[in-house]
């Protein structure tokens, strides 16, 4: 352990094999698969007092259908994997914060018992994402309280047991925005409407079906807040009809008296440590630009979960941390082939696609491109070519943006260095 | 009922500078202030930018002030432990009418005294500010930034240790005169003052009339920014602005780094019949972005993080434009008074050179002596995230509470926090607090640590759930609890 003396405050360096930066659900997966595969000096660092991340406060159920075959609550599916995390004796400090993150894989960190220097010889990069604010939107008007995001509300509500308001309208149909109108209504606030400034719901079907329809709670597709009024206290918002273009068309303007804004207007990747040690992120996904291993442009620091891209399951986001456990353990054995260096292929879109994760490949490895459709579509085609030989293909009988899509690529379908391109067609 | 020998009413920075100044002498001083907090108003909300002093007519107070307040910045940002970079300023041409106007700024600036103007070339801005666009421009040496808000409240802090009483929540709604002193009614509460100092700024035309001064009305002018996300701030080493409309009465849209690092777009110039409207407004916003990126084409959306408006107390009006000097009087209406009406830009910089005018106003009436224990120092709270490794571990290790991250975006510990909630000055709103020790306002403005730190707030002080303010009285937080 590092020794901090008074006066003197010598830093010690410990050297660790791979440190993982979050402990939420992708780093708890990653922790468990890397140990799976033989890998066993591992240490999670996590910020919060406990482990499990953002799912500590998701208190509803829907989560692990996927992966556990049944639904549990947030606590519940996290619980699942901090106890394989204990049974396996992984080490992880709780309560501390990662600082800095160097491109030599140096990590500093800061907790009530000292500052922390750690050299690692693989880093994993599972920080998660955080929410878009008000300002990211710039919505005019008055900067009244009682404007909350999703999150921060949730927050308020499930871990600190604070009501946040008794009348709320909702913009944004992202999943917690849904989830917390639910929530709310649950405790006696009144949900006056949720307000969407797509044409199509953002978040996923079933949360429109139980968290909207079920408790009479209106959406509003192509109507978004223009105005927040409340020179105190919030007082009401202004909501306009946005046309094609999506802007607010004049004269649909209407007021809605309520004393709290909820925002669930999009989640960013929490990039900062990633950007300091000098990884390339990709313009779309806010994330890193990673390869089928899940390496980014940095060698020896890999990224999985939201962190990487905001994803609709945590089921998809342990898989893919999980998945990682292979490329990070044959980085630190340096099997010589190429395990060193970032793969060098890229995938491209056409505009029909929001990305793809990875955004490169080896063409040596099967691999599971994941992505995500730019709008809502039936019995589309989705196909990968190499120059213009197709390597695969898959129809999909509802593509929604909501809904992350995967296509596999087996390793023998690669025919060159080509760059590979995802695209998509009606059938 | 309480008895003052010097009454200020107003706790911007105007009225922090001359508390400050008030408490080097043997006086018994107390400062009214209608909000909860000091530089909730005009103080706050503005480019920070302590001015070299070439926009103002020479001769002015506002030119010979403003000169003043600059050359003895570094001295009163020492003293007062607060941030301060004397970046240099371009204010960029292009045109010929525009060269014109910048050398005669320039002739102006060097009237007043103004040091290290010159006139430099595209290569100059290019070497300077590589994104700043701009034929040619006038060079200001001499500008600076500052954080306005600490520099407010250190000012009031400093006093407020050196025995100058603060009452917060107390709106002067009534002045008499009884021929010796003032009684004064703000808040619902009594006060009586030998003397009375006008610092109210955008209510000072009210105040001037409660004294018995009619004739002046200040005309309210929203000047609206955006705030930029850090990740650009290095896109921008010194303030640039464009050739001012002299017509406007405003600087024009300009771009300013922050001490901290952020950068501000802004301010715009909109007469107002209201006072207190500091609402943003769609056609102002996107007003903004376009006529600064005339001069900055780097004001992507992503950079968003907040937007904000502050009200210049104007003098002049829409029609007549322009500046109206600073008025700073003592009137035989209002025999023991210092009137300070329409301090507008530049007066942030120009408050301290302010405050001695005021001292000497009150002293062509009465001789105030010195104590001999007056402490012009004042420690910022320690922050964590400028210093070493070494440091921060020192840091830590005297008090772990430095090892705790609260605010993510800005780094901001749990022991700065702490720091911040046992202000000097006792404000507990989640702004106070904000503007203390900058938590909640990095990129994701709260998202991570607002939680956190209403939760400290309220184990620190008692308050309860119902009771935290976000920052006006009135603006509540929280309905109570969900369950229990």
């Amino acid at each position: 352990m590092d020794v901090y003396r008074k006066g003197a405050w010598m830093m010690i360096t410990e050297h660790r094999n791979v440190i993982i930066i979050g402990g939420g659900p992708a780093g708890l997966a990653a922790a468990c698969a890397l140990y799976d595969k033989g890998v066993k000096d591992i240490l999670i660092l996590e910020r919060e007092p406990r482990l499990g991340g953002i799912l500590n406060q998701c208190i509803h159920d829907g989560f692990g259908l996927s992966r556990f075959g049944e639904t549990l609550s947030g606590p519940e599916y996290a619980g699942r994997f901090i106890e394989a995390v204990r049974q396996r004796k992984i080490d992880y400090i709780t309560e501390c914060t990662v600082i800095n993150l160097d491109n030599n894989k140096c990590v500093t960190a800061a907790a009530q018992d000292g500052l922390k220097k750690y050299q690692a010889d693989a880093v994993i990069l599972t920080m998660g994402c955080r929410e878009r604010p008000r300002g990211g939107l710039a919505i005019p008007g008055d900067r009244p309280s009682g404007v909350f995001t999703a999150g921060v509300a949730q927050s308020y509500m499930n871990l600190h047991n604070t009501m946040v308001g008794k009348k709320a309208v909702i913009l944004g149909s992202g999943d917690i925005g849904m989830i917390m109108a639910r929530r709310l209504t649950l405790e006696g606030a009144k949900v006056e409407a949720v307000f969407e400034i797509l044409p199509y719901p953002s978040g996923l079907p079933r949360n429109i079906e139980q968290c909207l329809n079920d408790y009479g709670i209106p959406l509003y597709l192509s109507h978004t807040v223009t105005r927040i009024n409340g020179k105190a206290r919030l007082s009401s918002v202004t909501v306009s009809e946005v046309g094609r273009d999506m802007k607010p068309i004049k004269g649909t303007e209407k007021e809605w008296p309520c004393d709290t804004l909820i925002l669930s207007v999009g989640l960013i990747p929490e990039n900062e440590l990633s950007l300091q040690a000098g990884v390339v992120l990709d313009g779309r996904t806010k994330g890193a630009i990673v390869d089928e291993n899940g390496m980014t442009s940095v060698p020896g620091i890999f990224a999985a979960g939201n962190v990487l891209h905001v994803h609709d399951l945590v089921d998809f986001v342990s898989l893919e941390a999980e998945k990682l456990a292979e490329g990070v353990s044959a980085y630190l054995q340096d099997a010589g082939e190429g395990n060193q260096k970032t793969c060098a292929i890229d995938i491209q879109t056409d505009e029909t696609i929001g990305y793809t994760v990875p955004q490169k490949v080896s063409g040596k490895k099967d691999v599971t491109v994941s992505f995500r459709p730019k709008f809502p579509s039936q019995n589309r085609v989705f196909e990968v070519y190499q120059g213009d030989r197709l390597l695969t293909r898959k129809t999909v009988r509802k593509a929604i943006p909501a809904v992350m899509l995967h296509i596999d690529i087996p390793a023998e379908k690669f025919v060159s260095e080509e760059t590979v391109r995802v695209v998509s067609h009606e059938e | 009922m309480q008895h003052f020998d010097i009454i200020i009413i107003g706790a911007g920075v105007v009225g922090s500078a001359a508390a400050r100044e008030l408490s080097r002498y043997k006086l018994k001083t107390g400062v009214l202030e209608k909000t909860p907090d000091v530089c909730c108003g005009t103080s706050a909300r503005n480019s920070g930018v302590i001015h070299a002093g070439f926009n103002n007519k020479p001769g002015s107070k506002m030119a010979r002030f403003c000169v003043e307040g600059n050359a003895g910045f570094d001295k009163i940002a020492g003293e007062l432990d607060i941030p301060f970079r004397r970046t240099g300023k371009l204010v960029v041409g292009f045109s010929s009418d525009d060269k014109e106007r910048l050398i005669a700024m320039k002739t102006q600036g060097e009237k007043n005294g103004v040091p290290g103007l010159k006139m430099v070339d595209k290569d100059f801005i290019r070497q300077i500010a590589p994104n700043v666009k701009g034929e040619f421009a006038l060079w200001s040496g001499s500008t600076g930034i500052c954080s306005p808000f600490e520099f407010t409240l250190a000012m009031a802090e400093n006093a407020a240790a050196n025995g100058t009483e603060f009452f917060f929540d107390s709106e002067v709604t009534d002045i008499r005169w009884d021929g010796k002193n003032y009684s004064i009614t703000a808040g619902g509460k009594e006060f009586t003052s030998r003397w009375i100092v006008n610092c109210a700024g955008l209510g000072s035309d009210r105040i001037s009339s409660m004294l018995g001064i009619d004739g002046y009305t200040i005309h309210p002018c929203k000047g609206e920014y955006f705030i930029l996300d850090k990740k650009a701030g290095p896109l921008l080493p010194v303030p640039a602005y464009p050739v001012p409309n002299p017509k406007e009465g405003g600087l024009g849209i300009h771009l300013t780094p922050t001490i901290d690092g952020n950068i501000l777009v802004g301010p715009s110039n909109e007469y107002l019949n209201d006072s207190d409207d500091y609402a943003c407004e769609q056609d102002v916003m996107d007003m903004l972005i376009a006529d600064g990126s005339r001069i900055f084409p780097h004001l992507k959306r992503e950079y968003f993080i907040r937007n904000f408006a502050g009200i210049r107390p104007k003098l002049t009006t829409k029609e007549e434009g322009g500046y109206h000097d600073f008025v700073i009087e003592r009137r035989a209406e209002a025999p023991h008074a210092v009137n300070l009406v329409g301090i507008e830009s530049p007066g942030l910089t120009s408050s301290v050179p302010i405050s001695k005018e005021i001292v000497r106003l009150i002293q062509e009436e009465e001789k105030l002596s010195l104590r001999d224990d007056f402490d012009p120092i004042r420690h910022r709270i320690t922050t964590f995230a400028d210093k070493s490794p070494e440091e921060q571990a020192g840091l830590i290790a005297d008090d772990p509470d430095y090892g705790e991250i609260v605010c993510r975006c800005e780094t901001i510990t749990k022991a700065e926090v702490l720091a911040a909630i046992h202000n000097p000055l006792g404000v507990h709103t989640v702004t106070g607090i904000k503007y203390r020790c900058r938590a909640m306002m990095g990129r994701c403005q709260g998202g991570y640590c607002q939680t956190r730190i209403a939760e400290l707030i309220m184990r620190e002080t008692g308050c309860s759930r119902e009771e935290i303010v976000y920052g006006k009285d009135d603006s509540w937080m929280f309905t109570g609890k969900v369950r229990g």
